[in-house]
């Protein structure tokens, strides 16, 4: 999940489409982001490399659209909607996630057990 | 202060071995309960040692230390006024004589031949004038150092003071023998050249006394040594730092420490808590029927002796949270009664004039409705011959024109205080005697230990210098601090 500068990145990752519930005034998701290019990457703990400035997915509601949806605790969000997430500011991430007009939201997560699936079924 | 002069050192290794035997540690065996099965007293095996030194019931009775400190007081007060007095002639001799030498050189001239003697110029009389001003500053700077009240007698010699003496006699000797020989032999009639000299040897001495300073005074100001006291009956530990000096003048800034900070040695409370102990001990008895087993009869012994130890402590906190109890019962006894005669003192102001007392009479009028509830607090806090009735009507007086609230009046009885602020009875100790291994004029070096005994308890210190600091510097740049932010935020979304 690190990247080297210069280089593409790689990963393998997960489809995950979540509709957005709503509540009163608003649309959620019903997770919690964390990490952004702007933000201290060593306090991530979910990330393995420490010098990941990716988002995390760093709470989840239970009950709520995204544990239904199949995103867990620790996920790095790729993609949403096809906006990119590994190079972008916190706010701009919070931003992409809650636009009003859309229902719903398409995520790549990847996690450290897909590699590690895709590795033994390699072999 | 040593009873006699001799200097050997086998004196100090003899009044240690006597130390040594005077210790003596309460034996620990439960069989301790056997005293009580003779039915006498509560007393405990050191019976001997404590319990005739404070008797407590009145105030006028002498016990047999006091009688026998009297007389040491006695005999000891002739020796060392003669020492004091040979010293202080001695100083006061070589003083005289170093004042009145330059003055003896400028006028000898003019006595032996004053026809032969060129004529004062104007440079020489000048120099009459830094004469006559280098002469008082010295006479101020000696006085200054000088001529201040001993603070003490001290077992030996004060090596410094015996060294500066020595040095100054054997320079003006020297200058005196220069002067015979040159001046007053060959009648130089260059008077100049001979007030210059006389200037010279002023100078000179207001060197030596700069080195005076420098060597009584200074010296000893940077702190060298951590010295740690010990007062050898309640463990009561304090911590000072002293600069560089010898033996006897460490143990004399210690002792005037000890009277300015140590609360005041109280024998009463020590055997207190013996007695207490004593009490509880004969609750338990071991006794070995069977004769045989020794290794189940230790076994018991040991289970015996835990159970007391276990029984003493709960009733140990027991005693010490009545204790308390009742002492603050008696604080607010004492307050109360305290209070009513303020208010009455406040109203009898307001009578007519003719009722004014002074306040020794106000405080005689006033003391007896407290003085009940005041002896009670005081035998239980067991201060009661800390204080004569005279000393707190005199206190109570001392308040009263001061307009100190009750609270403040009962200050001084509440916290035993340092050992000076008590009457001179209680500055038992007026004799210390220094015991040290090393020499006493020896300076203090680390791990240097030694005991200052008086009659009641000693005083353990021991020396620990404080060590070598090796700093290093780091330069910072101003410009180089400089900070980011790093958050760590979470949204939800």
């Amino acid at each position: 999940m690190s990247f080297v500068p210069g280089q593409p990145v790689t990963a393998v990752v997960q489809r995950i489409e979540i509709q957005k519930l709503r509540q009163e005034e608003n649309l959620i998701l019903g997770f919690s982001i964390g990490g952004g290019i702007d933000q201290d990457p060593g306090q991530n703990p979910f990330s393995e490399d420490k010098s990941d400035k990716g988002i995390y997915v760093t709470r989840i509601s239970s009950g709520g659209p995204a544990e239904l949806a199949g995103l867990r605790i620790g996920d790095k969000i790729m993609q949403v909607n096809g906006w990119d997430m590994t190079m972008v500011t916190h706010d701009d991430a919070r931003k992409k996630l809650t636009k009003k007009k859309e229902d719903v939201v398409r995520l790549l997560v990847t996690r450290k057990s897909l590699e590690e699936a895709i590795q033994m079924m390699s072999r | 202060i040593e009873r006699s002069r001799d200097r050997h050192k086998p004196r100090s290794k003899d009044s240690r071995s006597e130390k040594s035997v005077t210790i003596n540690t309460p034996p620990a065996e439960p069989l301790l309960g056997d005293s009580a099965v003779r039915g006498e007293q509560v007393q405990d095996d050191n019976w001997g040692e404590t319990t005739t030194a404070v008797t407590g019931t009145s105030e006028h009775s002498l016990s047999q230390e006091d009688i026998v400190r009297i007389t040491k007081d006695l005999e000891d007060s002739v020796g060392l006024d003669c020492r004091r007095y040979f010293a202080r002639t001695l100083a006061i001799i070589l003083g005289l004589l170093v004042f009145f030498t330059p003055l003896a050189f400028l006028v000898l001239p003019h006595i032996l031949w004053p026809e032969n003697l060129k004529t004062c110029g104007t440079a020489c009389e000048g120099l009459f004038i830094s004469v006559a001003f280098k002469l008082l500053i010295l006479l101020l700077a000696v006085w200054a150092l000088f001529f201040r009240p001993a603070r003490a007698g001290l077992p030996r010699v004060y090596v410094f003071r015996a060294l500066l003496a020595v040095l100054v006699l054997l320079f003006v000797i020297s200058y005196w023998l220069f002067y015979g020989v040159r001046i007053l032999e060959s009648k130089d009639d260059n008077y100049q050249g001979i007030v210059q000299y006389a200037v010279s040897l002023v100078d000179a001495l207001l060197f030596i006394h700069y080195l005076a300073i420098v060597l009584l005074e200074l010296r000893q100001l940077q702190p060298c040594f951590s010295v740690c006291i010990t007062r050898s009956t309640d463990g009561e530990t304090r911590h000072y730092n002293l600069g560089q000096l010898s033996i006897q003048r460490a143990a004399l800034a210690i002792i005037e420490h000890y009277y300015c900070d140590f609360p005041v040695h109280n024998p009463a409370l020590l055997s207190a808590s013996k007695s207490r102990a004593a009490k509880h001990l004969a609750g338990l008895k071991v006794y070995n029927v069977d004769g045989i087993a020794h290794s189940q009869s230790r076994a018991m012994i040991a289970a015996a002796a835990r159970r007391r130890d276990t029984s003493h402590n709960e009733l140990y906190y027991e005693e010490a949270e009545h204790e308390s109890h009742k002492m603050d019962g008696k604080i607010h006894l004492l307050e109360e009664a305290f209070t009513h005669i303020k208010r009455m003192q406040e109203e009898e102001q307001k009578k007519s004039p003719g009722d004014i007392m002074d306040p020794r009479e106000a405080a005689q009028a006033i003391f007896p409705s407290m003085a009940r509830a005041l002896q009670k607090y005081l035998r239980t806090t067991k201060q009661q011959h800390c204080h004569s009735m005279e000393s707190i009507q005199q206190h109570l007086a001392f308040c009263i024109t001061n307009n100190m609230t009750p609270k403040a009046f009962l200050e001084s009885y509440l916290t035993p205080g340092p050992t000076l602020r008590y009457s001179r009875d209680h500055w038992r100790a007026r004799q210390w005697t220094l015991i040290s291994e090393a020499s006493v004029t020896s300076s203090l070096k680390d791990g240097s230990i030694f005991l200052l005994k008086c009659v009641d308890f000693s005083l353990v210190v021991t020396t620990k210098k404080i060590p070598y600091i090796q700093m290093s510097e780091e330069y910072i740049d101003p410009k180089s601090h400089k900070f980011v932010l790093r958050l760590q935020s979470e949204t939800s979304v």
